[in-house]
């Protein structure tokens, strides 16, 4: 029997948390863009919000459990986008990253992926309930993740690739893998990334790679990003300069300030203050979303919820780490704070899921 | 469906989960601490390098002015293209279009930029001086593709053109590398355009200014979003010669373009009136940046036109030498009664030395001081050289300041050499031959002179016994601060040196030195009627005679050099000249090209009230635009060409007419009738006293056209006759700012 779904259940703690992030990335973005050509960028990002929330609805109105039996279906389609990309997909800074729908629209369905491998890995562990973890069990879990993951570093695009890989890696520890076979994948990793590292790379994607371990160590190229976001970050000091003050913000030095360097804008901004205020509110969101986990119904529901978690948490240490320095440049956006359709609505969708989650606990 | 335990997730992996995420944060948290708060101070002043802008504002050196004020050299407005380095661009991968618009070598651009690495990113880097329209066009039009590139006004020099005045002015560069390394250079830095010839380098101090700088508020693509503050230029400081250009005009034509030097000076005070060398070269060519094969054609020509021969040049004085000799045995008291029969050469140590009126079939017969002297006979100081001794030939000499340097404020004076036992034995290891002293006698063998150090020499006798320190520069003219320094400078070489010598003796040289220029003596040709001229020619050997029969086919290069060494009157002179033609054969053609700068000073004193009218009519009538056009600063509100070249790229360089010419009848006090300003076959107009038939040595015709830049400054250091003498017309800034180096 169901029990009546009611709104009552919505997590409004969480949606409130989000919404504020959301609010605060639409002023950073107004102030960001305020003398560039990407003014006006906080009406649309509102838009995008405001679509989202509507996705983020509808979805939450789907069961969960439905859209995990459509799942092999929607992994089947996945797969066949990746490589239609790979194959007719439009060519744009050395990538094939987008196919063209009908006009000027573009889809990159790499970011969509990450959402149905959330749903994959769920649906896998759901139905997998042995206490430990066979090697074997091991090796196909982690090609499930792994074949797209594959498939999008052949675009190429490192950073979305690597946003697949926590999935992978929460999953499989709430899975139960063992600790000797996690240090054995952690080796023969090491091992592949060696060769890798040397044959496999391009030297852009190298020296994105290192260049935040010595900012100073070319300037003007590489690490020009990394140099002026520690500037900007560091010269806001702990109140910051006030919003549209920021002079490295303002003056066009941080690159692009309302996407990807959109914390290291605010950070100058307001200061450590408003950076660590930031930081606790997205502490608040992973936390009260795990606790969504915990309260989940079933299996299936609580992988599902820590799917998002890691995704989100990848995106925020990969982010906020690059922003003070502490991780390469990889073109990872903050989720709900960066502008772009892509990153509010593939937010949104996934908080929609959360939410079903939560409204299902009591359900059954 | 069953529920069981296995249902749920691990609790302690999802408390790991937690405790993953908070270490996370953390770590995040102490990332935002480390730059916001304990380095913030850093960062800070990062972010403001970052933005902030420092233009420099390039001072204009200071004018250089003759002794009435008259400009020499002056300034004129360009522009330079400057690198900004604290783009964000690579500015390697834009050298090559960079140097396209710019006509440079890339090469060039990028030792540059290698250069000036070490210093601050916000100072920017002056690319190329003195670009023309097109340049400034192509910098104005490429403002996005190139934002490292701006233009800069600065104030060029300009100098006399066909290297009138060039080894007194000197010239002016960039302060080089090697330059830098040496302790009086240190307060300067790389790129700063200093001083390295002449006056120009001996008082750029007092030329130079301080450049000012301002700092702007610039954005990642270097466009300025706000002003901070400027620190204005201070200009550099008039310096004012002792030069009086209207002798300096008629001693350049009496060189014209023959080899030698010319010094007249004011053997009272020490005063260089007129300095010439000769071959000269174009400063120019120098007041951008000196192309290399320019360079290699000055440091490589044999006639060294870098070379002032008037304090480097060092060469036998010849017979003028005698003077000196007349001096010391007159004064040891040997020469007074002394007669000796010439009869065309004697022997002495057992050879035999010619007079050298011994190659006209003549001889001297009886010979006294005097008559030695007007005469120049080498026997009779064959002999006098015998009977004093090497030994006192020296003393004397060396009191004169013989093989000494005078002190004189060019850089770079040689000493010259006298010759004595000691000094031959030091240098030389060597024992002193009697023969050697009677060569001496006459001015030859070893003995050395510079131009200026003979002119001191011989004019001090004149002058009882007082040594002047010949200058080109007043004390009093040399802005109080940095008196103190110059004194300092040239306290070894005392103002006066009195060296005894009785009056009798001294006037016996005089009256004897006044026949010279009578039909009596060696130069009769170079009699002034009406004037008291009294001198002294030399015609210094470059080898001996044998050695000239073995090589020459009448090479010019072994041509006897002439000498003349003359003052005006004899008694108490106002002036003395000296004159060395190189390759001249004959004293008495350097006697008859100083008798024409003697000429032009006598002419100048006798007709100096006309010419004062003339001057002083100008001084109360400064007209108003004479600034603006210097300056290009001012509205220029009459003839919009002005204000505007500065900005249209596309016009000539910068058109500067009379304004005579600009506004008829606007300034009737202005009289340009006499002056014809800068039209080439102009009269050398400014010296209005001189009369033309000074002209006939051989007048270069571009020294009229030098006349044009001539300006007066008025008390306040303003320029006043500007209009009315100033011109520049196109062609002729042209060809003063198109120098090799640009191209």
């Amino acid at each position: 029997m169901q029990r009546f779904i009611s709104f009552r259940d919505f997590d409004w703690v969480l949606l409130a948390f989000v919404l504020l992030i959301s609010a605060v990335g639409v002023v950073e973005i107004y102030s960001a863009t305020l003398h560039t050509k990407f003014v006006g960028a906080h009406i649309r990002q509102i838009y995008w919000i405001m679509a989202g929330l509507v996705l983020m609805l509808v979805i939450s109105r789907i069961s969960y459990q439905t859209l995990l039996e459509a799942v092999p279906w929607m992994y089947v389609i996945s797969i066949v986008s990746l490589l239609s990309v790979l194959l007719f997909g439009q060519k744009y800074l050395g990538a094939r990253r987008w196919i063209r729908i009908g006009g000027a629209t573009h889809f990159q369905p790499s970011e969509w992926v990450k959402l149905i491998l959330i749903l994959a890995m769920a649906k896998y562990f759901a139905e997998y309930r042995q206490r430990e973890m066979s090697f074997f069990d091991l090796v196909k879990a982690g090609s499930v993740v792994g074949v797209p993951m594959l498939l999008v570093l052949a675009q190429p695009d490192m950073g979305t690739a690597l946003t697949y890989l926590p999935i992978a890696v929460m999953a499989l520890f709430l899975g139960g893998m063992k600790g000797k076979h996690a240090a054995a994948i952690v080796l023969s990793l090491a091992m592949v990334a060696i060769p890798a590292w040397k044959f496999g790379l391009k030297q852009y994607q190298k020296d994105r790679l290192t260049v935040f371990l010595n900012p100073d160590s070319d300037p003007q190229h590489k690490g020009y990003q990394v140099n002026q976001s520690l500037i900007a970050v560091g010269s806001g000091g702990i109140w910051g300069k006030g919003t549209t003050q920021g002079t490295q913000t303002q003056g066009l030095f941080l690159p692009v300030p309302h996407t990807d360097f959109i914390f290291a804008a605010f950070s100058e901004e307001h200061g450590f203050v408003g950076a660590l205020g930031i930081l606790l509110l997205y502490f608040m969101v992973l936390m009260r979303l795990i606790q969504n986990a915990q309260t989940a119904p079933d299996r299936a529901g609580a992988f599902v919820v820590m799917g998002v978690v890691a995704v989100l948490l990848f995106h925020i240490l990969v982010n906020v780490g690059m922003v003070v320095g502490f991780m390469p440049v990889t073109g990872i956006p903050l989720p709900l704070m960066s502008y772009g359709g892509s990153s509010v609505l593939f937010t949104f969708l996934a908080l929609g899921i959360v939410m079903n989650v939560r409204m299902r606990r009591f359900v059954n | 469906m069953v529920f069981g335990r296995e249902d749920k997730v691990s609790p302690i992996r999802i408390t790991g989960v937690q405790y993953v995420i908070l270490l996370v944060f953390l770590l995040l948290g102490y990332g935002f601490w480390r730059l916001q708060v304990a380095d913030s101070d850093y960062y800070a002043s990062l972010a403001e390098q970052n933005r902030i802008r420092k233009v420099p504002i390039l001072a204009p050196r200071g004018k250089i002015l003759d002794r009435e004020g008259r400009v020499i050299v002056d300034n004129y407005p360009s522009f330079s293209a400057l690198l900004l380095r604290d783009q964000t661009r690579d500015l390697n991968a834009d050298v090559d279009k960079i140097a396209t618009g710019l006509h440079m070598d890339p090469e060039d651009i990028r030792t540059r930029i290698k250069r000036f690495e070490g210093m601050p990113q916000y100072q920017p880097l002056i690319l190329k001086d003195d670009i023309t329209p097109d340049e400034l066009a192509y910098i104005e039009a490429h403002k996005n593709e190139l934002p490292e590139l701006d233009t800069i006004r600065a104030s060029r020099r300009l100098y006399p053109k066909n290297g009138f005045m060039a080894h007194v002015i000197g010239y002016v560069g960039e302060v080089s590398e090697e330059m830098l390394d040496q302790p009086q250079w240190e307060f300067y830095k790389a790129g700063d355009v200093v001083g390295k010839s002449g006056v120009e380098l001996e008082y750029n101090d007092i030329l130079m200014g301080q450049d000012g700088s301002r700092r702007e508020v610039v954005n990642s693509r270097g466009r300025v979003m706000r002003q901070l503050d400027e620190v204005p230029a201070t200009p550099g400081k008039p310096l004012k010669l002792t030069i009086d250009l209207d002798l300096q005009i008629a001693a350049e034509q009496a060189l014209g373009d023959k080899d030698g030097a010319i010094i007249a000076m004011n053997p009272k005070t020490g005063e260089i009136l007129a300095m010439v060398s000769r071959p000269t070269f174009d400063p120019n060519s120098f007041a951008v940046r000196i192309s290399r094969d320019e360079w290699n054609r000055l440091v490589t020509d044999e006639g060294k036109p870098l070379m002032n021969k008037a304090i480097q040049a060092q060469l036998a004085p010849g017979s003028t030498f005698k003077i000196i000799m007349a001096t010391a045995g007159l004064q040891e008291g040997i020469a007074e009664n002394m007669k000796v029969n010439c009869t065309g050469g004697a022997s002495f140590y057992g050879r035999y030395f010619k007079c050298w009126i011994s190659a006209r079939h003549q001889t001297h017969g009886i010979v006294d001081i005097s008559k030695g002297i007007y005469q120049s006979c080498d026997v009779f100081f064959y002999t006098l050289a015998e009977r004093l001794g090497i030994g006192t030939i020296a003393k004397w000499a060396t009191r004169l300041g013989i093989g000494q340097r005078t002190g004189i404020d060019l850089p770079q004076e040689a000493s010259g050499v006298m010759p004595s036992e000691e000094w031959k034995i030091r240098n030389f290891k060597q024992k002193w031959y009697a023969g050697e002293t009677i060569s001496v006698g006459i001015g030859q063998g070893a003995v050395a002179v510079t131009p200026v150090q003979l002119l001191r020499a011989i004019s001090g006798i004149t002058m009882d016994g007082r040594l002047v320190r010949p200058h080109v520069v007043d004390y009093g003219d040399i802005p109080t601060d940095l008196q103190a320094r110059y004194k300092q400078v040239s306290a070894k070489h005392p103002d006066l040196e009195q060296v005894d010598i009785d009056p009798k003796n001294w006037e016996t040289i005089t009256d004897a030195m006044a026949n010279v220029t009578t039909p009596l003596g060696t130069a009769g040709s170079a009699h002034i009627q009406g004037v008291d001229f009294a001198g002294k020619t030399g015609t210094a050997q470059l080898i001996s005679n044998q050695g000239k029969a073995r090589l020459s086919n009448g090479k010019a290069q072994f041509k006897d050099n002439g000498w003349f060494v003359g003052v005006e009157p004899r008694r108490d002179p106002e002036i003395a000249v000296v004159v060395l033609f190189q390759g001249g054969e004959e004293g008495y053609y350097a006697a008859r090209i100083a008798s024409q700068v003697v000429k032009a000073y006598v002419d100048e004193q006798r007709g100096e009230k006309a010419t004062q009218t003339n001057v002083a009519q100008a001084h109360p009538v400064p007209p108003p635009t004479a600034a603006e056009v210097e300056d290009g600063e001012g509205p220029a509100p009459e003839n919009p060409t002005f204000g505007s070249t500065a900005t249209v790229p596309s016009e000539q360089k910068p058109v500067v007419v009379p304004s005579s010419d600009r506004q008829p009848g606007a300034k009737p006090m202005v009289k340009p009738a006499t002056k014809k300003p800068a039209i080439p076959e102009a009269k050398p107009s400014s010296s209005p006293s001189q009369p033309g038939g000074t002209a006939e040595l051989h007048a270069p015709a571009a020294i009229p056209e030098m006349a044009g830049i001539w300006t007066v400054m008025d008390e306040d250091g303003e320029e006043a006759l500007r209009s009315a003498r100033f011109s520049i017309q196109p062609g002729v800034l042209k060809r003063a700012t198109a120098a090799p180096g640009m191209n």
